[in-house]
């Protein structure tokens, strides 16, 4: 047990350090734009962490955000930097809203198939992404990024024409009330269990599977994969589909998971950063799937308080920001030990 | 044989697109007004893709553009309002900017030894939080501010027959500065230096130049360049900003640079490709036969689906040998 925290102590402490300059970071931006950072970050705290709704309001921005984690942290377990998170949760929450708000079928039935049904088109959204990396050689990130955007243009355009909400055509169909998950408290839902449930089986197939160590491999140590005959063809499309799956899943989570609007909205507003988002998740967890949900409830927590920072006049995109810090303090492998040698003194 | 090879590609190229040109006014289309929107659309892109080539020639991925697009499309605004003119903007809010950030990115991936990929991601979600977040602080209206039609930069005008063709100064500057960096890259030993410090900086750093220094002035010169580039989208296209104004072009100027294997002129070609799928998208949506037809979210999705499509035509291409790796000596 002292082994094991030993071990951790260092990834440990260089994401703490990192989230650390993440707030300084923010805290500096808020004095050149002459705001009160300490009032502003008191705020963000008393709001979520001093009251039961502020915990389950937290826990429910969390939800989305462990899954957009895990499309990436797949992504770079195997060796590639997958950011098609954002737009392919756009299209599970989208089959959500298809299957959710525009067809009825019995209880228990509904909720199961709107729920494979987002994953299942997020995944078949990363298809193209994985046909232009196995055979064409093209970037991941240029490919993602671009579908990306044509998955909103498609989203939008089904809800201005086909599922829009009759008399509020800002927003789409909302969920039949057969196909939502029940509510736990605020609007926290019993979605999370599917998200953990999900993460959980992620972690067997990572580890406890051939298939999972071919991945890993992959993603380690490409010479020594390609030597014992991995087929490369065959972990691109499965880490892309596997993350596919959980944006969709993530997608869903807004719509079949989410109260009180059940929906989306024409502008995407309740979908848009989760994906980018999920990068900050992922590396503040390591990717490492128990500790996404330890970093998703963190940026949950940042997320949902950034709307009591926004009553003292700082826009709430500001936690993006300090999201985008900490991704950058993580990318620097020798901060932890350049903060040792010439801060605190060490050896 | 680089040439020739170029020289055939002009030979075919231009043709088929003067072709096309025709075949499109039949439809109704305006070929002035997609010409027009094509060279605005490409000026950005010209000047990120070959700001990234520079740097990826050195050593150094970037691919926070969008980033660092978006951050200077907002300091652009405001420091043309400041000084009161345009070219201040473009000049401060720009150029200076962006190469501050630029070297910033250059520092932390040479001597911070970042991992460059996620040090670019990083830059992009600190681009996308800080402009909303901006625009609320200098202007206190979310997510959109419409500035005075004074402070865009002017255009030339060129009487085409009976049309006026519109072009900005600062797509001559771009096609300008390709030249001079397509010259500075292949022709001389500053260009010599930037290639080494990208294929082999351990010669490099044999020969006595500072292998880190080269790619962090690399880097700086391509955030500058993309800063000039963010900060002509609000002030000399749109005359406005939005906070999603950038739109992806950071990564469709990363696919320029990639598309064209890192060559400083290719790389403008290929943002001229990028953005003549713009400009028609743009005149497409404009133009009353089609428009009814067609709705905008499909032609929004054209430039978007030609840089996949030409990227998986292209294929992978050869890349400095260093590229990505921050220089360790042994």
């Amino acid at each position: 047990m002292l082994g094991t925290f030993s071990k951790l102590k260092k990834p440990i402490l260089e994401t703490l350090i990192a989230i650390l300059i993440g707030f300084i970071g923010g805290a500096v931006l808020m004095i050149i734009f002459r705001y009160d950072p300490i009032t502003a970050y008191v705020a963000l705290f008393q709001g979520t962490l001093l009251s039961v709704d502020g915990i389950f309001e937290s826990l429910a921005n969390a939800v989305p955000l462990m899954l957009t984690g895990l499309t990436f942290a797949i992504g770079v377990r195997s060796g590639y930097f997958n950011v098609g998170a954002e737009g392919q949760a756009y299209i599970g929450a989208m089959g959500a809203v298809v299957l959710a708000g525009s067809i009825s079928l019995p209880p228990g039935i509904h909720v199961l198939a709107t729920t494979l049904f987002a994953m299942i088109v997020g995944a078949l959204w990363s298809l193209p992404v994985s046909a232009l990396k196995a055979w064409r050689g093209v970037h991941e990130v240029v490919s993602t990024i671009m579908l990306n955007w044509i998955a909103l243009y498609l989203v939008r355009y089904l809800i201005e024409y086909y599922y829009y909400e009759p008399g509020r055509a800002e927003r789409a169909l909302p969920a039949l009330p057969t196909a939502r998950y029940d509510v736990i408290g605020a609007s926290l839902t019993t979605f999370i269990f599917v998200a953990i449930g999900f993460i959980v089986l992620t972690y067997f197939i990572l580890w406890r599977t051939t298939l999972g160590y071919e991945l890993r491999l992959t993603g380690s140590n490409p010479e020594a994969a390609r030597y014992v005959g991995v087929n490369y063809v065959k972990i691109v499309f499965l880490n892309f589909f596997i993350g596919g799956l959980a944006a969709g899943l993530a997608g869903a989570s807004q719509v079949i998971g989410r109260p009180p609007a059940w929906t989306i909205y024409k502008t995407l507003g309740n979908v848009i950063n989760l994906g980018f988002n999920g990068i900050g998740v992922a590396l503040i967890g390591r990717n490492h799937p128990f500790g996404i949900i330890f970093s998703s409830i963190f940026l949950g927590i940042l997320l949902y308080g950034s709307r009591f920072m926004q009553y003292l006049g700082v826009d709430p995109d500001l936690t993006v920001a300090i999201n985008g810090i900490i991704v950058l303090s993580l990318s620097l492998p020798e901060l932890y030990s350049i903060i040792r040698k010439h801060i605190v003194g060490g050896r | 044989m680089k040439i020739s090879r170029k020289l055939r590609f002009l030979i075919i190229g231009f043709p088929s697109f003067i072709m096309f040109l025709c075949l499109l006014s039949v439809l109704g289309v305006e070929p002035i007004h997609i010409l027009e929107t094509t060279f605005m659309a490409m000026t950005p892109l010209m000047l990120a893709a070959v700001g990234e080539s520079i740097n990826e020639r050195s050593g150094v991925v970037n691919i926070g553009l969008e980033g660092i697009f978006l951050i200077t499309a907002v300091t652009g605004v405001y420091y043309a309002e400041v000084t009161g003119s345009g070219l201040g903007g473009i000049l401060i809010g720009g150029a200076l900017v962006g190469a501050l950030i630029g070297f910033f990115f250059g520092f932390i991936s040479s001597y911070g030894k970042a991992v460059q990929v996620i040090a670019g991601m990083g830059l992009n979600l600190v681009g996308l939080g800080l402009v909303p977040f901006m625009m609320m602080a200098f202007w206190a209206f979310p997510g959109i501010h419409i500035f005075d039609p004074d402070l865009k930069i002017g255009t030339l005008n060129i009487q085409i027959g009976k049309e006026i063709f519109r072009l900005s100064p600062i797509t001559i500057f771009a096609v300008a500065i390709t030249i001079f960096l397509h010259i500075l890259l292949y022709r001389t030993l500053i260009g010599l230096r930037i290639q080494a410090a990208g294929e082999r900086p351990e010669a490099l750093d044999v020969a006595g130049i500072n292998v880190n220094l080269t790619r962090v002035l690399a880097s700086t010169l391509c955030g500058s360049l993309t800063g000039i580039g963010g900060a002509f989208m609000p002030l000399g296209w749109f005359g406005g900003l939005v906070k999603e104004i950038t739109a992806g072009r950071g990564f469709i100027a990363l696919a320029a640079a990639v598309f064209s294997g890192l060559d400083p002129i290719l790389a403008a070609v290929s943002s001229f490709i990028f953005g003549f799928s713009e400009g028609l998208a743009f005149t497409i949506m404009i133009t009353p036969t089609i428009k009814e037809v067609i709705p905008h979210y499909f032609i929004n999705m054209i430039p978007y689906i030609v840089t996949i499509i030409a990227l998986a035509i292209v294929g992978s291409k050869r890349f400095p040998k260093a590229l990505g790796k921050p220089y360790i000596r042994e």
